[in-house]
Order: C-alpha cells, then sequence, then structure tokens
C-alpha cells in the first residue's frame, strides 16, 4: 500500500484528532525526539538531505532555507517562525484540508521547524475565509499549551515557544513572504525588496522563516522515519509525497495525498474519475492559476517540481485546474488575468498598468471586437511583465498562463478575432 | 467611540505580538473587531481605532482600504460572498451570479433596499473541488445549484441576525 504518512491518520468523517487521538498515533513523538535528542543543526541537516522542498509553489529546498538563519548567541532575537496558511492562489484548496483535518500535525511541524532555527515566536497566517480551520486551530493550539507542547520549557528542555493566530482579510498578495510580512506588522501589504532576505531581516527586522503549511506538515515525520525514507516515497527524484488537487469538469474534484511525482494523467483518470459526461479533456493548468496551460500531450508528465518545469510549466501548488471543450480557453485566461489585475498590490507601475491592459485587450477579443495585432500587444506585454521587470514575481505569474494560451490556443484566439465573436457562445 | 468589549478585545489582540510590535500590528484584527459588532467601518470607527493604535487615520485607511474583507462602505445584514475565479468560472458561477442579481435586485458591491443583503465577488473562496461556491457571512455554500440558491437564500429571510 502507498504510504500517506500527511493524511493516512485523518478520520474518514473529516473531523479533526483530537490531542488525544493524534498522540494515540504517535503523534508528537517526533517533536519530543528533535527537542530533547537533537541540536537545531541536526534537525536542520536531516530536513535538507531529506530533500523537502517548499509546498507553496517555489520548489525551494526547507532545510536549506533554514540554514540562512543566523544561528547561536550572538543571532538577533527574537526569531520568528511564520506558516504561510494565506491559501489564495485559484484552484487551490490543500492547505484547508490539512489544518481542518489534523490541526495537531501541522503545530508539530510548526513547533520542531522553529526548534530548528531557534525562533521564539510563530505566527500562523490564516486566511479570513478559512473560518472551520481557525476554530479547530484554535482548539489544538490550546491543547497543544496546557499539554506544554507550546509555552515555557517544552519537553523539559528549556526551550519556550509562543504560537498565535493571525487571520488576515483577503488579499492575494499577502501570500507572496515579504508582502506577508508587512501585512503582519500592520502595514499595507505590499511586497519588500530582498535582499536582505527574511531570514536575516524579516518581520520587525528580526530573523525570519515563512513556511507553506503543508511544508511543515511533512516535517514530523521526516524526523521520525529519516530522509532515506522520505526520498524513497517519490516516483521521481523529489521525495515524499504530495497532495494533488483537481477541480474543473472531472467527476469527482477533490485531493488525494500520492507520491510525489504522480503522472497528470493517474491523477486526472484515476483519482478524479476522468471527464464528466459529455465534456472532453482540453487542457489543463498544473498548478494553481499562475501556472502555464499543459495540453494532451503532457498527460504522462510527471508531477515534480523538475518535470513540470521541463514540460514548460510549473507544479506550483499542485492543485490543476482542468479545462474542458466547452470552456472558451480565452474566456479562461480572462477570468484569471481579471483575478491578477484586480489583486495587484498596485506598488509598481508595469504590474498596476499592465494587467488592466491584458484585461481590456482579453476582454475585447472575447467579445468579438478583437483587432489584428492584439495579439501581439499580448505577446508584448507577457515580455514587459516579465521576471526582474516588475517589483515581485505577481506579474511574471500572472503572465505564465497568458504566454502559454497565447502559443496553445493560438488558433482559438484568431477565430475570436476574425469571427468578431466567441466561437463557445 | 469604541465600545469597552472592542476596547477589550483588542487589547488581547495586542499582546499578541508582544514587545517588538507596535500597536499597528494589531490593526487588521481591530478593524475586523469593530466590523464584527457594527457591520462596516465607518470614518468615526477608523478615527477610533487609529487613535487606540497611536496610527493617524490615513495610515489606518491605506490598510484598511487594501483588504477586499474590510468593509468602508456600510453593507447589509447579511454579506453573500460569490467566488469569480477559475474552477467557480468553469463551473458556471456566472449564472448563479446572474440570478442572485435578479432575484435581489441588485449589481454586484449593491445592498439591497431592505438592508438585508450585500452581494460581493470575491477572489477564490479555496473550495474549488466544490464549485461553484458561495459564502454568507460565515458559512460556506459548495456546490451551488439555481435551485439550492433559493432554498439558501430562504434561509436569510427571519429578522436580523
Amino acid at each position: 500500500m502507498t504510504e500517506r504518512p500527511l493524511t493516512g491518520n485523518m478520520r474518514p468523517d473529516g473531523n479533526p484528532l483530537s490531542i488525544k487521538e493524534y498522540e494515540e498515533k504517535g503523534g508528537y513523538q517526533a517533536a519530543r525526539k528533535a527537542v530533547r535528542g537533537m541540536s537545531p543543526q541536526e534537525v536542520q541537516d536531516l530536513v535538507k538531505n531529506a530533500n523537502l522542498r517548499g509546498r507553496g509553489g517555489a520548489g525551494f529546498n526547507t532545510g536549506l532555507k533554514w540554514s540562512f538563519v543566523p544561528m547561536g548567541d550572538a543571532a538577533p532575537r527574537p526569531k520568528y517562525l511564520i506558516a504561510n496558511a494565506d491559501e489564495l492562489e485559484p484552484g487551490t484548496f490543500k492547505d484547508r484540508m490539512l489544518m481542518e483535518g489534523n490541526p495537531h500535525q501541522f503545530i508539530e511541524g510548526m513547533l520542531i521547524s522553529a526548534y530548528a532555527i531557534q525562533a521564539e515566536i510563530s505566527y500562523i497566517f490564516l486566511r479570513w475565509d478559512y473560518k472551520a480551520a481557525a476554530k479547530r486551530l484554535e482548539a489544538a493550539m490550546s491543547e497543544a499549551y496546557s499539554s506544554h507542547y507550546l509555552g515555557e520549557n517544552i519537553f523539559g528542555s528549556g526551550y519556550k515557544l509562543e504560537l498565535h493566530l493571525h487571520t488576515s482579510a483577503g488579499r492575494y498578495i499577502c501570500g507572496e513572504e515579504t508582502a506577508l510580512l508587512n501585512s503582519l506588522e500592520g502595514k499595507r501589504a505590499t511586497p519588500r525588496a530582498k535582499p536582505p532576505f527574511p531570514q536575516v531581516s524579516g518581520l520587525w527586522g528580526k530573523p525570519t522563516v515563512v513556511n507553506n503549511v503543508e511544508t511543515l506538515c511533512n516535517i514530523p515525520h521526516i524526523i521520525d522515519n529519516g530522509a532515506e525514507w522520505y526520498k524513497s516515497l517519490g516516483r521521481s527524484e523529489d521525495s515524499g509525497t504530495k497532495i494533488y488537487g483537481v477541480s474543473g469538469r472531472v467527476k469527482y474534484p477533490g485531493l488525494w495525498e500520492l507520491p510525489i511525482g504522480t503522472t497528470i494523467r493517474e491523477i486526472i483518470e484515476e483519482h478524479a474519475g476522468g471527464m464528466q459526461e459529455g465534456y472532453k479533456f482540453r487542457s489543463v493548468i498544473p498548478g494553481g492559476a499562475s501556472t502555464e496551460f499543459l495540453t494532451e500531450e503532457h498527460l504522462d508528465v510527471k508531477m515534480d517540481f523538475d518535470s513540470v518545469q521541463k514540460a514548460g510549466s510549473r507544479m506550483g501548488t499542485g492543485t490543476m485546474i482542468v479545462i474542458d471543450d466547452r470552456t472558451c480557453p480565452v474566456g479562461a485566461v480572462h477570468n484569471i488575468e481579471q483575478f491578477f489585475a484586480q489583486e495587484s498590490c498596485g506598488w509598481c507601475t508595469p504590474c498596476r498598468e499592465g494587467l488592466p491592459w491584458v484585461v481590456k485587450t482579453l476582454h475585447a477579443i472575447e467579445n468579438g471586437q478583437g483587432e489584428s495585432g492584439d495579439l501581439e500587444i499580448l505577446q508584448q506585454l507577457t515580455d514587459s511583465l516579465w521576471l526582474n521587470k516588475t517589483f515581485c514575481a505577481f506579474a511574471p505569474g500572472a503572465m505564465e498562463p497568458l504566454k502559454s494560451a497565447l502559443k496553445i490556443f493560438r488558433d482559438d484566439f484568431v477565430r475570436h478575432i476574425t469571427g468578431k465573436r466567441c466561437p463557445w457562445k | 467611540m469604541l465600545s469597552e468589549k472592542e476596547l477589550e478585545e483588542i487589547e488581547r489582540e495586542l499582546a499578541k505580538y508582544g514587545d517588538a510590535g507596535t500597536k499597528r500590528a494589531a490593526c487588521v484584527e481591530a478593524l475586523k473587531i469593530v466590523q464584527r459588532y457594527r457591520g462596516w467601518i465607518s470614518d468615526e470607527s477608523l478615527r477610533d481605532i487609529a487613535g487606540a493604535l497611536e496610527m493617524t487615520p490615513d495610515e489606518l485607511d491605506s490598510v484598511a482600504t487594501f483588504y477586499n474583507l474590510i468593509f468602508r462602505r456600510q453593507v447589509g445584514r447579511h454579506v453573500i460572498l460569490i467566488c469569480t475565479t477559475i474552477s467557480c468560472w468553469v463551473m458556471g458561477y456566472e449564472e448563479i451570479l446572474n440570478h442572485l442579481q435578479e432575484r435581489l435586485g441588485i449589481k454586484p458591491g449593491e445592498t439591497t433596499a431592505d438592508g438585508r443583503f450585500t452581494l460581493l465577488p470575491v477572489p477564490c473562496l479555496g473550495a474549488c473541488d466544490g464549485a461553484p461556491a458561495i459564502m454568507i457571512d460565515d458559512t460556506l455554500y459548495p456546490n451551488v445549484s439555481l435551485v439550492l440558491i433559493d432554498n439558501i437564500l430562504n434561509n436569510y429571510n427571519g429578522g436580523p441576525r
């Protein structure tokens, strides 16, 4: 049987595990082992060797990310660990399930990670609309404090950690880690210039690590079972399992924990049950709205960071959006770009002004008012809003689906313009 | 003026940010606390919260206006959030939105004349496996259809919440 460390212990009814149930299944043993028996450096090394890559989408080695935090007595204090639970990437709903189904696994992951960088204070930065997750996390945090897994002198080791829940108020850019820091400080959530990186100068200028929820949930299992075990879980170069998701016109939209490197075909056809009656597969956005479209020829691509990149897209959050043959691809791109134009923080000009231009052009094409030359303008914009031309990665992320759409759906764009109407309407 | 209760709750939020933070760190929570009691953030509330957190009203307004879910205009007793993002678009949110507009007689961003409902399109509710999804106040409704929407709205036809 395939191992499902992150979800295997969850209750079938979807209710959260209490601290008692979690501990009966071995919960908090990894934290005990790490905090009492391992040095912070040993925890960092183990996680680095396990090759856990950031599950928020960037795919950076988590242990390596931690290793840039200043350690020892001379390090600035306090240090902070922040869980990025602001899951707002369109099409993404995996962290919700992890927090709702097993809040203690997440808290234990935070505890071990905070110990690894010797953070004293930690925050969960949660999106506003995850009401059930907020309630369950609050209850679990209070249980963990009562059991002295949080607070002073954890496991009698002298290590102490505060954990607080911060709920945001809804804005996509808060998922960008430096914008998140500004948001947490009570400022307008615009991104910060890097360097300095948050590990050196983060929250209130102190060393800070921001990790995704799914990333953190992996930590206890790596401590429990070791780096070799973790590496053996994957079906490709990448390690571990991944929470994959599918939405769109498939039979069973949902989430599944599978070995990382499972193919797109297996996820869509076996786990999501294939397309609904009367709909054909046309294309897929593999990892949230800010990733490139892939088509039928990519169905056998393995869903891991490097394989999807080689195929011309990004695994991103690993939650796919399926586009069917009865859905207009120009309309789909228009919808995605509308989201990005609205959510742009407005800090830098190319993003603030460029995205509405993209949207207006797409709107015209979709509504039969496209002109020859529009596609060239769009193409140009994918270049002007690309990496290093905007302040952060937000606009380049917005350009990924557009760039690929202009290639893959070229004929459909042209049909809209020459026919002066959307063929799907 | 902020009520005792509001001030007390804001005070509790301040504790989360300790000595390292400044008072303004609690401002998003403070805005949400006041919004929970009053439905929205008036200019007067904005000034009061800013005062309590040692910010200028302009500083606080630059934060308040940044977020989708801090309301700087009066809203109805129930706020309907409808997800307009890609998964919900593929699954036909537009039909649901049109139906809501017709039934309530309002456009997105508006409030019904009786003050019962405000209709707000929002980006992704994180319920993409249950698309199309809407949220009314704190309750999420996944997999909504035209029939379901009518049933759901009927549940909100009673008195004030």
